[in-house]
């Protein structure tokens, strides 16, 4: 490997500084033994067991792990479909204006989509809760999962279906059998992505949530107004753990398999 | 256009001059259009049970597109086919009793090459009990045992080239097509497959259609060889019958080497013609031609290089002889081709086989020599 040069070595760390800085004090002041937040007074753990024993805090983890592990399962299903009938559903009526409305919601405003979910909800007599928050989410998220999927989709070989279709197999046992199981990773993908932004998602979350449920970045939100406390700190800390696992993962598995496929596609 | 029946022999394949034979395909008037453009047009075709019927013709020519409509991918926009005496065309393609071999070979690359090769046969009636034995056939068939563990690209290309021709026989079809199956393989290796291939069609009697634009490849492999143009079937026949009696121009410079000198003709007798192709050169003496043609009218006259015979004095036993340069030499190792000039501005190419290591080295350029060919060398052509 080759050596920086100063300019580059300095470009580099005001940049990553610039985009790590505020994280890295956070979980420095995380482990802060004073109740104030900006003055140091120790090392100390004690704000992740006070954490731990704040019922309103973990009502609102569950809430979110559940949020997230079922929208983002949903999100999968319909994102897979959807990219699987724009990308082999050949031509129909109406495909380019599909094809660009599945990108659509990636690129407009959250506060628009929440709102728009939100007088749907109301419209339709929704009350607010658990339900609507997975509704919104799974609506955002299948977009990601369809754009992950089809573009996967569109170099895999059509040949291999058709040679499973030529061997016998009905369409949905050909998608079952050959299609699924080659996809698989960009479909994990998805879903880890759709996991993470269903984790930390605030805007479209607070316009679907109810007085029952609240999601953990809602209450962070909230309690951060009436002071910021070391108490939340440890709990960012947390959830920043959480989001690096996820955001890790999902690049390892599409890295593997972009590796993967290069291995196979060589080999045909 | 001039058709030309081989006389059947006793004993040799050539169910297409039986009028009792029964057709195992039908091809009967196909159209087959994508928007404005037209890919089959017309198409009346029979193929024979146990036929090696190779589709030959450039990129282009509806080749791929009438293998696809055999194999249930498309549908034709007029005319039927037939196959089995069945009209096919509504049954999908995994109701088929066709297979295919793709060009990219197509394997599952999730799965082993044991799987790949039982992945027909577990969706067939066949009893889960015999499935293996049947792989295991198809294995020692195509010399596979050893790799049954394998997924497909921890395997050369010949031998995944091998796996998608055991998946595709594995469920013993009436009909196998078979897409450009040697088009990835390299020269040498090329060769040895068109053999192995004939050898097991020989010996699972499968009626086999290849698609290829490699004419040497369908000239070795195939019992009868259709060549294509613009989704028009412009000949049919054996190998040899279309490269020594090609009806068209088209076909006769599309397979092999091929002098096209165009004259005027004019009858000398019964299946003789005189074509005179250039101003003050005698005209060439053409025997043996079936064709039937209007003394004046405009033809080409055909002949293979490796007809015309380079010599250094002018032979006395040949219908047709005429003096020329030699312009270019191409040197092949077995062959030697020259391109001489006529006198009237004519290029013509010989061949000649180097049959000795010292001799055939007597010719150089600007040198006079003479060719010669017998009047049954080559073939009058009207279109």
């Amino acid at each position: 490997m080759r050596r920086l040069s100063w300019f580059n070595a300095t470009s580099l760390t005001i940049g990553f500084a610039f985009l790590y800085l505020p994280m890295v004090i956070l979980v420095i002041y995380s482990f802060n033994e004073s109740k104030l937040v900006t003055v140091w007074a120790g090392f100390s753990t004690k704000w992740y067991g006070e954490l731990f024993r704040n019922e309103a805090f973990l009502d609102a983890a569950w809430v979110t792990l559940r949020v997230a592990l079922i929208s983002s399962t949903l999100a999968t299903v319909l994102g897979t479909a959807a990219a699987y009938v724009l990308v082999r559903g050949g031509k129909f009526f109406g495909k380019t204006l599909f094809s660009g409305m599945i990108y659509a919601p990636l690129v407009m405003p959250d506060v628009i989509l929440g709102l728009s979910l939100l007088l749907l909800f109301i419209a339709v007599g929704l009350d607010r809760g658990m339900l609507t928050i997975i509704l919104a989410h799974t609506t955002f998220s299948m977009c990601y999962v369809a754009v992950v999927v089809s573009s996967r989709l569109v170099s895999f070989d059509r040949s291999l279906e058709e040679a499973a279709l030529d061997l016998g197999c009905t369409a949905w046992d050909a998608f079952r059998s050959v299609t699924l199981p080659i996809i698989a990773p960009a479909v994990i993908s998805g879903w880890l992505l759709g996991f993470t932004l269903s984790l930390d998602d605030l805007v479209i979350a607070s316009f679907a949530s109810g007085p029952s449920s609240t999601t953990l970045p809602i209450k962070i939100f909230s309690a951060v107004r009436l002071g910021v406390s070391p108490e939340i700190n440890a709990l960012s800390s947390i959830l920043i753990g959480f989001v690096t696992i996820g955001v890790i993962t999902f690049s390892i598995t599409t890295k593997r398999a972009v590796v993967r496929r290069r291995r196979e596609e060589n080999a045909t | 256009m001039a058709e030309t029946k081989p006389i059947p022999q006793e004993g040799t394949f050539a169910p297409w001059t039986d009028p009792q034979a029964v057709p195992l395909i039908r091809f009967k008037n196909v159209t087959k259009r994508f928007g404005a453009f037209t890919a089959i047009d017309d198409l009346t075709l029979d193929i024979y049970p146990q036929e090696f019927f190779a589709l030959l013709g450039p990129s282009g020519c509806g080749k791929t597109t009438m293998m696809r409509m055999l194999a249930g991918f498309e549908t034709p926009s007029e005319g039927t086919i037939e196959i089995d005496g069945r009209d096919m065309a509504h049954v999908p393609p995994n109701q088929r009793a066709v297979n295919m071999m793709f060009q990219s070979y197509a394997l599952f690359p999730h799965l082993s090459v044991y799987d790949n090769i039982a992945f027909g046969l577990k969706r067939s009636d066949m009893p889960k009990a015999e499935i293996p034995d049947r792989v295991q056939e198809m294995l020692r068939l195509t010399r596979l045992e050893q790799f049954a563990k394998r997924k497909p690209h921890q395997i050369s290309g010949g031998q995944r080239q091998r796996v998608a021709l055991a998946r595709s026989l594995a469920k013993a079809p009436a009909l196998l097509l078979l897409d450009e199956p040697l088009g990835a393989l390299d020269k040498k290796l090329r060769e040895e497959t068109q053999f192995e291939l004939m050898d097991i069609q020989e010996k699972t009697g499968t009626t086999f259609v290849i698609v290829t634009h490699d004419q040497e490849e369908a000239m070795t492999v195939a019992s009868r060889v259709a060549v294509m143009d613009a989704g028009r079937i412009v000949q049919v026949d054996t190998p040899p019958a279309i490269y020594e009696t090609p009806n068209t121009v088209y076909v006769a410079d599309f397979i092999g080497d091929v002098n096209l000198i165009e004259g005027t003709a004019t009858a000398t007798g019964e299946y003789a013609y005189d074509v005179s192709f250039a101003a003050g050169a005698d005209p060439i003496h053409v025997t043996e031609c079936e064709a039937d043609i209007a003394d004046g009218s405009h033809v080409t006259f055909a002949i293979r290089p490796e007809k015309i015979l380079v010599t250094r004095e002018q032979p006395d036993d040949r219908a047709n002889a005429v003096e020329g340069t030699i312009i270019d030499i191409g040197y092949l190792g077995n062959l030697s081709t020259y391109h001489v000039e006529l006198p009237g501005g004519q290029m013509v190419k010989a061949t000649m086989t180097n049959s000795s290591r010292i001799s055939r080295r007597d010719y150089s350029w600007e040198d006079k020599v003479w060719l010669s060919f017998r009047a049954s060398a080559g073939v009058v052509l009207t279109e």
